[in-house]
């Protein structure tokens, strides 16, 4: 009994081991010539050329200080360091040697052009959902427009198992969902053409989607956001937690000029997403990226400039109008707090003007005479003195002053005429010395 | 002539009476810490004692001074060790420095007579001398660090 037990378990991964290894094998395609691909439609490189930027290639494909394509970007994922393949259409150390067929296997299944597995760290997953068409436009833009250049990236830095290629395929099988992108027979043609493009080229679910432990993005939680090189992908789902929803027009500005009005820029890691790739796209993409991206969003058409959130952060952008004080305010901190502040109690040659004489008398000349003309050492306290502010204020501004002291420190009813007879102490007056 | 003290040695200084006494400190007697800065008291740049209390010299004239004390930043200690000079100096406050000279003369009038200010009271009494630098979080640290100093206690700000 135990032995039929073990020997059909033994059978049973004997069978699984074989399937599995049909499954992960990958046969080479054969390499091309150098001269194999001369020409190209000039119209299908420039599609293909937008489509590469769109898809940001270069930015994963080209090290800090290195030539455009040639790879040897470091990519730190969770399980170790991942060096970017050099994709110029270099033979030996590029991709010259690859047939159409042999990219459009590697676009749509992450397999090489020699049939080994490829790291998800590139987003086959993604790229599977893209016509042969627009992946041979990527193709034909590379091996024309991209200069071939010898270099062979760093060794990738990932322990054993995980470098083991062929266990890729397991990470496949549990994990990728290969095929074209099937339309939603529910939505429109540019919501369609917005997701095409989101889901595939452009994989927006490679930072804003969380992965498992596996590194496989969550498909349940799609655009949920998640952490990228220590930055945050926001959500692009309805629990994106901005003030304003994301709606058409906002992603349209962002994905295209890298600015959204109303929640800010496209900087870290979306900088080179925005600024070397997806705003080269034409202006009907753009426009189908952002009603798919709002959707997803659950963004309304109602005009942010108006929402509540936008309103009341413009009104808490006003200063506190306490702030603002009257002149009289102002120019007492400025002018005569300096010396005239008390705390606990009044203190001698601190005279406090809310009490003091002048402040409380039914006219202000007093007052009036000490702020133009000063008290000096022979009055008042000896060896104190007090500037004149003559030369200094206005008569507006010594009846602000006065105004000021008169209302708010003594509490006392409004002199009537006040800047008047500052005027007529100014020019009239006897002066104080 | 007017007769005056300043920073404790007896000082004549012919000249009108009008004169202001920044321009008596600075060019008669070549004083030169105090500066000018707005010229009609407003700024507090030009400040220095007079009787102990911080006064604007620039809008006070030599005739109102006859017969004081005056002290000017030079005097304020012989070594340039007041407690305020040494928190100025170990928060390094002053950026370009044109104003300090008025911030410290302020700053230890305000500690003479309200030796454990609050903050409210240091804005009080600090808000008339200008900082173009905008080093205002740091004169009002100093200020606090130097009330520290002077009383043992650190309750003060």
């Amino acid at each position: 009994m135990l032995k039929q037990v073990v020997l059909g378990g033994l059978a049973v991964a004997v069978v699984g081991a074989i399937g599995f290894g049909i499954y992960a094998y990958k046969p080479a395609y054969e390499p091309i010539a150098a001269d194999q691909n001369a020409e190209f439609d000039p119209l299908v490189v420039e599609r293909g050329r937008i489509l590469a930027a769109a898809g940001y290639c270069a930015t994963c494909h080209t090290a800090a200080d290195g030539e455009p394509y040639a790879g040897n970007y470091a990519m730190e994922t969770g399980f170790g360091t991942i060096y970017s393949t050099n994709l110029t259409p270099d033979v030996e150390t590029g991709i010259g040697a690859y047939s159409k067929e042999a990219f459009r296997r590697a676009m749509h299944e992450g397999v090489d052009r020699e049939g080994r597995h490829l790291f998800p760290a590139f987003p086959y997953d993604h790229f599977t959902k893209m016509t042969d068409d627009d992946v041979d436009a990527i193709y034909a833009y590379i091996m024309t427009d991209v200069a071939p250049v010898k270099a062979t990236p760093t060794e990738n830095e990932l322990p054993f198992p995980l470098n083991q290629r062929f266990l890729q395929a397991g990470w496949k099988l549990l994990f990728a969902d290969f095929g074209r992108y099937t339309p939603d027979a529910d939505q429109s043609d540019e919501w369609n053409r917005g997701a095409y493009l989101a889901e595939g080229i452009t994989h927006c679910g490679a930072c804003h989607t969380p992965r498992n432990a596996l590194g496989a993005e969550i498909a349940s939680a799609q655009f949920e956001g998640a952490e990228i090189d220590r930055w945050i992908a926001p959500a692009l789902t309805a629990d994106n937690p901005s003030s304003v929803p994301w709606n058409t027009s906002e992603f349209k500005s962002y994905l295209k000029d890298g600015v959204a009005t109303y929640h800010g820029i496209a900087a870290g890691p979306m900088g080179p997403v925005v600024h070397a790739g997806v705003r080269e796209l034409p202006e009907a993409d753009l426009d189908a990226l952002s009603v798919y991206l709002a959707d997803k969003v659950g963004a309304g058409d109602a005009d942010p400039a108006q929402s509540d959130a936008v309103l009341a952060s413009l009104d808490s952008n006003r200063p506190d109008p306490k702030y603002r004080r009257d002149l009289g305010a102002r120019l007492y901190a400025t002018a005569c707090a300096s010396c005239h502040y008390n705390t606990q109690q009044i203190a001698q040659g601190r005279p406090d003007l809310g009490i003091n004489s002048s402040t409380n008398l039914d006219t202000p000349n007093n007052l009036i005479h000490v702020i133009l003309d000063g008290v000096n050492g022979p009055e008042g306290m000896a060896g104190v003195v007090m500037p004149g502010f003559r030369t200094a204020l206005t008569d507006t501004e010594v009846a602000a002053i006065a105004a000021y002291l008169r209302d708010a420190r003594a509490g006392q009813p409004a002199w009537p005429e006040l800047e008047a007879t500052v005027a007529d102490i100014r020019v009239n007056g006897p002066q104080a010395h | 002539m007017i007769d005056f003290e300043i920073n404790g040695r007896p000082v004549s200084v012919d000249a009108d009476p009008d004169t202001p006494l920044l321009w008596a400190i600075r060019d008669e007697i070549g004083l030169t810490g105090t500066k000018f800065g707005c010229g009609i008291g407003m700024c507090g740049a030009c400040t220095v004692h007079v009787g102990g209390r911080a006064t604007r010299s620039c809008i006070t004239t030599l005739s109102d001074v006859e017969g004081t004390n005056v002290t000017t930043i030079e005097g304020l200690d012989a070594e340039a060790k007041h407690p305020v000079q040494d928190a100025w100096r170990n928060l390094r406050v002053p950026q370009c420095g044109y104003c300090q000279s008025g911030q410290i003369m302020q700053a230890a009038a305000l500690l003479q007579d309200i030796p454990n200010p609050s903050d409210e009271d240091i804005d009080a009494v600090m808000t008339g001398n200008l900082c173009r630098c905008m080093t205002y979080p740091r004169i009002r640290q100093a200020v606090r660090d130097a009330a520290t100093a002077m009383t043992g206690d650190t309750n003060n700000g």
